[in-house]
C-alpha cells in the first residue's frame, strides 16, 4: 500500500480534525491532558489530531503499532533527531529570508539545505537499520528509500557538501589594533589556550568555573562583521563565487510527504515525551486493548492523567486505582467520604477511554476499554445558583438532553447531580436517571452522596476509603464495596517503628 | 598534583555530609570544646577540624597513616606550620587581587586578573621549592615523603620558568591576532587568540614587503560608536577563551594551595591541641585501632578531654577492659561521673578513627562503623508525652542509619515516662540492636532494665558502676559492679532543697582525685 499518513492508514480514517475542545473537555480536564502533552510543540499545530478519536479499532492499532516502535530507544531517537533537523532547517530558512547582505543570506539558505539533507539521510540510514516492523513505519520507510535514493536528493547532497568544504577551508584571521582590523588569511599561528592548557595541565583538577563572559549574540550581523566578511569573500574569490551559483539553483527542495511526516509523527512523541515523565515518577502506562463491542471493561493500577500531571509538577504522587465491570455491569456508583477521590476517579474512567480513541497510551498496567461514540459528562455548574428550584430544573434539563443524545455505545460520567434538592427529590429523580441509563446499556459512572442508588441492576458499588488507624485521613482508594457504612478497623500503630521485632527489620546488615 | 596527607589515595573532601547523627554528636559529646582547641580561634582550622572529627575513616591501614603523618608534624612542628603559612597567604592574597567587588565584564580584566593571580602563585611555588629544598630530609612519614618528592619533581626550574615566559607573552601587547573561520550563515566562528609571529625581518626585508601578508585594513571611523563597540566585542571573542582558560588554570593552582592548606589544617589543629594538653600535664597516647566486629575496647587513663579544656586541675582518668563486649551498662551515683566517662570514650573514639592521638595512657578499640548518640535532652521542657515522643523519634532517626557494628552512647534515654515502661521501650531496643551486632553504651537510672539485663548474665555484657564511698563521697571512678536499686540522689537533693553542708568531696565536684 502506498504512504498515506503515519496517523492514519487510509484517507477515510482520518476523522474530520476538531477544531474546538468538546463540552467535555473541561469536565473530565482532558484539556489539561492534552495542554501538556502538546506544551512546547506549539509550531507542530497538534491539536486538532488530539480533538479527533478514532471510529475503528483497527485504526488504533494501527497507531499502537507505531507508538510501540517508537518507543524503543532506537526508533525515537533517530525521529527525535530527524524533527530537531528539520526544524532547524525552518529556521535556518526563516534567517535566510530576512536578511539583507548578500553572503550572509547565502550563507544561512546553505545551512538550511543542509539540514534537510542531514535530516533525510539520517532518517533514511536509520530506519534501514532499525528496520520498522509497523504498517506506518515500514510503509512510510519505502517511500523514504526511494526519495533519498533519487537523482535530484542525492545531487542535492553532493553540492551542498562540495560548497561546506570550501567554506571550512577559507580560514582567516584578524589583527585588532586599537581601532582598525586588518583580514589575512590564516598561516597557521599557535593559539595561546592550547599552551596555557598544556602549562598548567599538572594542576587540573576537578570541576571547573566557566569565566567566558557572555558577549550577546546579535541575531543581525553588524557592519563590522560585515566588512570582515566582504574582506574575506575578496580574498576566497572563488568560493564565494561557487555559493552564489549553488544558491540560485536550490530553493525550492522540501519534499511534501517528508515535511507532513516531520509534523505527524510529533503525535507520537508528544504523547511518550508525558508519559515518561510520568513513568519516571513510578506510575504505570500501557497499550489498552481496545473493543467496540465487549463492555467488560478494566483498569489495573489506572489514574487520574491529569491530576498526575499536576501533582508530578508539585513533586507529589497521585493513587492509582482498579477498575473492572464483568457480565451485565454497567454503571460504577461512586460513594464515600468528600475529598476522596470520587470525582477523580471518574473523571479517570473516561479519560482512559478518551486517550484509548486517539491510539495513545493509557494510564495503568494493564487495561481492557470500549470503543465508544461520545462521551457526556454532568458537572455541577456553580454559576447557575440562583435558587433551588431553578436549579434543579436546570440539571434535569441538561440530564434530558445527554440522555436524548445518548446511544448504547456513549460513555456517561455524572457528577454529584440533584445534590442540592431535597433528599426525596434527589433519590427519587436520582432513580429515575439510573433507570433510563440502565435502560440505554451505557456505560457510566455516577458519583452520588446517596447510598440508595448502589443496588440497581447493572451497577457496582465502589467506596472511596479512610485509612484504618485515622479515619481522618483518605487513602484515595477506590474499593468495590456495597455503600453500608464504613467500618474503621482500629489499628495499633507502633508510630516510630521502634518494637523489638520493627527494629530488628530496619537495621541494615 | 595532589597534597595526600589525609589520605593515600585522594583528597581530603571538604563538600562530603556530614554522617548523620553528628549534629547530635557534636552536642552530645561537647565537641565544641575539643574543635576550639584545635582551631583556636581560626574558622578554617574549626572547619577541617569538625569534619576531620567527624567522618570517621572506617580502614585501618588509613588510620595508620593519618598517625604517622602526624607524628612527623609533631617532631617537624615549625617546618608544618611554615608550610601551612605559605598556602595560607597564598589564598589570601588571592583574594586581594582586583577585590571581589569588581564584576568580570570585560575578557581584558579577566585576562589581566588571571595573569595577576598567576604571577602570585609563581612567586609562592618558589617559596614552597625553598622549604622543601631545605627540609625534605627531616621527614620520615609515607606522606609527607611523596608530597615532597612531588614538588620537586614538578616544581622544577625550567618549569617555573617557562610559567613566568607564557605569563609575559599574554602580558605584552601589540596588537590583536585572532583566527576565525566561517560558521553557520557565514558568520566568524571559532575566534581564537594566536601568538604572532616574531618579527626577525631586518629594516630592509619591510621596506621591500616581502614577507607582509596579503591583507584588507578597515578602520573604524571615530565617530562610529556601534563600530567600535562591535570591533571591540569581536576582539572580546577571540579573547574569551584564552582568558577563560587561563582563569581556570589560576583557580587549579590554588586549588592546590587550597588543598595544600587544607590536608595540613588537621595536623596543624592536633599540634595546637596538642600543646595545650601537654602544657596541662595531661597525658596523651596513639591509639591502637583494631578490626571491625573484633570488640577490642580498652584503656588506661582514659580522660574526657573536653573537660580536662575547661578546667584549670587535671582530671579523673579511668581504666577499663570491655574486650569481647557488645554492650557496656554503666549506673551508679548522681554527678558521679557516668556522663563524663560516656563522653570520654566516645571522644576517643572519634579522636582514634580521625587518626589523631587519644587523651589516655593507652587505648585500643575496634573500628565503629558509625558513632550516634542518644542523650537526655535537659533543655527540652515540654509536658513529659511530648518528651517521650521526641525521644522516640532521635531514636528512629538513629535506627534509620544503624548497621553492624556502629555503636550507640544512650545517656538516661527513654526516662521522660515512668520506669516500668520505659524500662521496656529500653529493653526492646537494646535487644534488637544487639541481636543485629551493635555496639551499646548505655548509661541509665533504669533499675529495671539494667537488672534484667545483669540477670541474664550475657558473656558480652560489662556492667559499670560509678563509685561511692562510704559516707556519700564520690571519687568520679567508673568500675565494674552490678546496678543497684538505690540512686544517690537524695544527698543530692538534701543539699539543694534543704541546704545541707556539701561534703568536701563534692565542692569541687567533677575533678577530685
Amino acid at each position: 500500500m502506498t504512504f498515506h499518513s503515519i496517523l492514519f492508514e487510509r484517507p477515510e480514517d482520518g476523522a474530520e480534525p476538531g477544531r474546538a475542545d468538546p463540552d467535555y473537555f473541561v469536565d473530565l480536564n482532558l484539556n489539561q491532558i492534552v495542554d501538556a502533552i502538546l506544551a512546547g510543540r506549539e509550531e507542530y499545530a497538534l491539536r486538532p489530531f488530539f480533538l479527533a478519536p478514532l471510529r475503528s479499532v483497527d485504526a488504533i492499532k494501527y497507531r499502537h503499532e507505531i507508538m510501540q516502535e517508537l518507543e524503543t530507544p532506537g526508533l525515537h531517537d533517530a525521529v527525535q533527531s530527524f524533527a530537531r533537523k528539520m526544524s532547524a532547517m525552518r529556521r535556518f530558512r526563516g534567517i535566510s529570508d530576512r536578511v539583507v547582505n548578500k553572503q550572509v543570506k547565502e550563507g544561512w539558505l546553505l545551512n538550511s539545505v543542509e539540514a534537510y539533507c542531514e535530516a533525510v539521510d539520517r532518517l533514511a540510514r536509520d530506519l534501514v537499520a532499525l528496520n520498522p516492523k509497523s504498517r506506518g513505519l515500514s510503509s512510510f520507510l519505502e517511500y523514504l528509500k526511494k526519495y533519498a535514493e533519487s537523482d535530484g536528493f542525492t545531487s542535492l547532497g553532493a553540492e551542498t557538501k562540495k560548497v561546506r568544504a570550501d567554506l571550512s577551508a577559507s580560514k582567516y584571521s584578524l589583527l585588532v589594533r586599537g581601532n582598525q582590523f586588518s583580514v589575512r588569511k590564516y598561516e597557521g599561528e599557535a593559539e595561546y589556550s592550547a599552551e596555557v592548557e598544556k602549562t598548567f595541565a599538572k594542576f587540573k583538577q576537578g570541576a571547573v568555573k566557566d569565566y567566558r563572559i557572555e558577549i550577546p549574540e546579535y541575531l543581525d550581523v553588524n557592519h563590522i562583521e560585515e566588512a570582515a566578511l566582504e574582506f574575506v569573500a575578496r580574498m576566497y574569490p572563488e568560493v564565494f563565487q561557487g555559493l552564489e551559483s549553488y544558491c540560485a539553483k536550490h530553493t525550492g527542495h522540501l519534499d511534501k510527504t517528508i515535511a507532513k511526516f516531520d509534523r505527524e509523527v510529533q503525535f507520537y512523541l508528544a504523547d511518550l515525551d508525558l508519559v515518561a515523565q510520568l513513568r519516571a515518577t513510578g506510575l504505570h502506562f500501557c497499550y489498552p486493548e481496545v473493543s467496540d463491542k465487549s463492555k467488560e471493561v478494566s483498569s489495573d493500577e489506572g489514574f487520574d492523567q491529569a491530576l498526575a500531571i499536576k501533582l508530578m509538577r508539585e513533586n507529589s504522587s497521585v493513587v492509582p486505582n482498579d477498575f473492572y465491570m464483568r457480565g451485565n455491569e454497567r454503571i460504577f456508583v461512586v460513594n464515600g467520604p468528600n475529598q476522596g477521590g470520587k470525582t477523580t476517579f471518574a473523571r479517570a474512567f473516561a479519560q482512559l477511554h478518551y486517550m484509548a480513541s486517539l491510539g495513545c497510551l493509557v494510564p495503568g498496567r494493564e487495561a481492557r476499554l470500549f470503543l465508544f461514540d461520545r462521551i457526556f459528562t454532568h458537572f455541577e455548574r456553580e454559576e447557575n445558583l440562583n435558587d433551588l428550584r431553578s436549579k434543579l430544573e436546570d440539571d434535569l434539563v441538561r440530564v434530558h438532553s445527554i440522555l436524548d443524545k445518548c446511544t448504547p455505545n456513549s460513555i456517561i460520567v455524572v457528577n454529584e447531580l440533584f445534590s442540592s434538592s431535597a433528599l426525596p427529590d434527589a433519590v427519587f429523580l436520582g432513580k429515575k436517571v439510573l433507570e433510563r441509563i440502565i435502560r440505554l446499556d451505557s456505560l457510566c459512572v455516577y458519583v452520588t452522596f446517596l447510598d440508595e442508588l448502589s443496588t440497581l441492576e447493572k451497577t457496582v458499588s465502589l467506596l472511596s476509603t479512610v485509612r484504618p488507624d485515622n479515619p481522618e485521613v483518605c487513602t484515595f482508594k477506590i474499593e468495590r464495596r456495597p455503600a453500608d457504612g464504613i467500618a474503621y478497623a482500629q489499628a495499633i500503630a507502633n508510630k516510630y517503628e521502634l518494637s523489638y521485632e520493627r527494629i530488628k527489620g530496619r537495621i541494615k546488615p | 598534583m595532589k597534597v595526600l596527607l589525609m589520605h593515600r589515595d585522594r583528597s581530603f573532601d571538604m563538600e562530603r555530609k556530614l554522617p548523620p547523627g553528628a549534629q547530635a554528636v557534636t552536642q552530645d559529646l561537647e565537641l565544641g570544646v575539643l574543635l576550639n582547641a584545635m582551631a583556636r580561634d581560626d574558622k578554617f582550622l574549626l572547619d577541617v577540624a569538625r569534619r576531620a572529627i567527624l567522618l570517621s575513616l572506617v580502614d585501618l591501614d588509613q588510620m595508620l597513616y593519618r598517625q604517622s603523618t602526624l607524628k612527623d608534624c609533631l617532631k617537624n612542628s615549625r617546618v608544618v606550620r611554615d608550610i601551612y603559612k605559605v598556602a595560607e597567604e597564598t589564598t589570601a592574597s588571592e583574594k586581594g587581587i582586583w577585590g571581589w567587588y569588581n564584576p568580570y565584564n570585560s575578557t581584558d580584566q579577566v585576562l589581566g586578573r588571571a595573569v595577576k593571580v598567576l604571577q602570585l602563585c609563581v612567586g609562592k611555588l618558589k617559596e614552597l621549592r625553598g622549604i622543601v629544598d631545605t627540609h625534605a630530609g627531616e621527614f620520615e612519614s609515607e606522606g609527607f615523603r611523596a608530597l615532597c618528592a612531588m614538588l620537586k619533581e614538578e616544581l622544577s626550574d625550567e618549569y617555573l620558568a617557562s610559567v613566568q615566559r607564557l605569563l609575559n607573552g599574554l602580558e605584552s601587547s601589540d596588537g590583536t591576532l585572532i583566527r576565525a573561520e566561517l560558521g553557520e550563515g557565514n558568520r566568524g566562528i571559532n575566534y581564537a587568540l594566536c601568538r604572532q609571529p616574531e618579527k626577525k625581518q631586518g629594516r630592509m626585508a619591510r621596506v621591500f614587503g616581502t614577507n607582509e601578508p596579503r591583507q584588507f585594513t578597515y578602520s573604524v571611523d571615530a565617530n562610529d560608536d556601534t563600530g567600535t563597540e562591535m570591533l571591540s566585542k569581536l576582539r572580546d571573542r577571540g579573547i574569551n577563551d584564552v582568558a577563560n582558560t587561563l582563569a581556570q588554570s589560576s583557580d587549579h593552582v590554588l586549588a592546590f594551595f587550597t588543598s595544600l592548606r587544607t590536608e595540613l589544617a588537621f595536623y596543624v589543629g592536633c599540634l595546637n591541641l596538642h600543646e595545650l594538653l601537654t602544657q596541662k600535664g595531661e597525658p596523651t597516647c596513639f591509639p591502637l585501632p583494631m578490626g571491625r566486629g573484633t570488640r577490642a575496647l580498652a584503656f588506661e587513663g582514659l580522660y574526657d578531654a573536653c573537660l580536662a579544656l575547661k578546667l584549670e586541675q587535671r582530671v579523673v582518668a579511668n581504666d577499663a577492659n570491655a574486650q569481647g563486649k557488645d554492650l557496656v551498662i554503666i549506673t551508679g551515683a548522681n554527678r558521679g561521673g557516668k556522663s563524663t566517662f560516656l563522653r570520654s570514650i566516645g571522644l576517643a573514639q572519634l579522636m582514634m578513627q580521625a587518626g589523631a592521638f587519644v587523651p589516655a595512657k593507652s587505648f585500643t578499640s575496634d573500628l565503629s562503623h558509625g558513632l550516634f548518640s542518644h542523650f537526655k535532652r535537659e533543655e527540652d521542657t515540654t509536658m513529659k508525652s511530648g518528651k517521650l515522643d521526641e525521644e522516640l523519634k532521635r531514636m528512629s532517626e538513629i535506627v534509620d542509619h544503624l548497621s553492624s557494628d556502629c555503636t550507640v552512647l544512650f545517656n538516661e534515654s527513654f526516662s521522660a515516662t515512668n520506669e516500668r515502661e520505659g524500662s521496656e521501650i529500653s529493653r526492646q531496643i537494646v535487644s534488637a540492636l544487639l541481636e543485629k551486632r551493635v555496639k551499646v553504651f548505655f548509661v541509665t537510672h533504669q533499675y529495671e532494665f539494667a537488672q534484667s539485663l545483669y540477670e541474664k548474665k550475657m558473656a558480652n555484657a560489662l556492667f559499670l558502676r560509678a563509685e561511692r564511698k562510704e559516707g556519700g563521697e564520690r571519687t568520679f571512678k567508673v568500675s565494674q559492679g552490678e546496678p543497684l536499686e538505690t540512686s544517690y540522689g537524695e544527698d543530692l537533693y538534701d543539699r539543694i532543697f534543704l541546704g545541707a553542708a556539701p561534703n568536701p568531696a563534692s565542692a569541687a565536684p567533677m575533678t577530685s582525685r
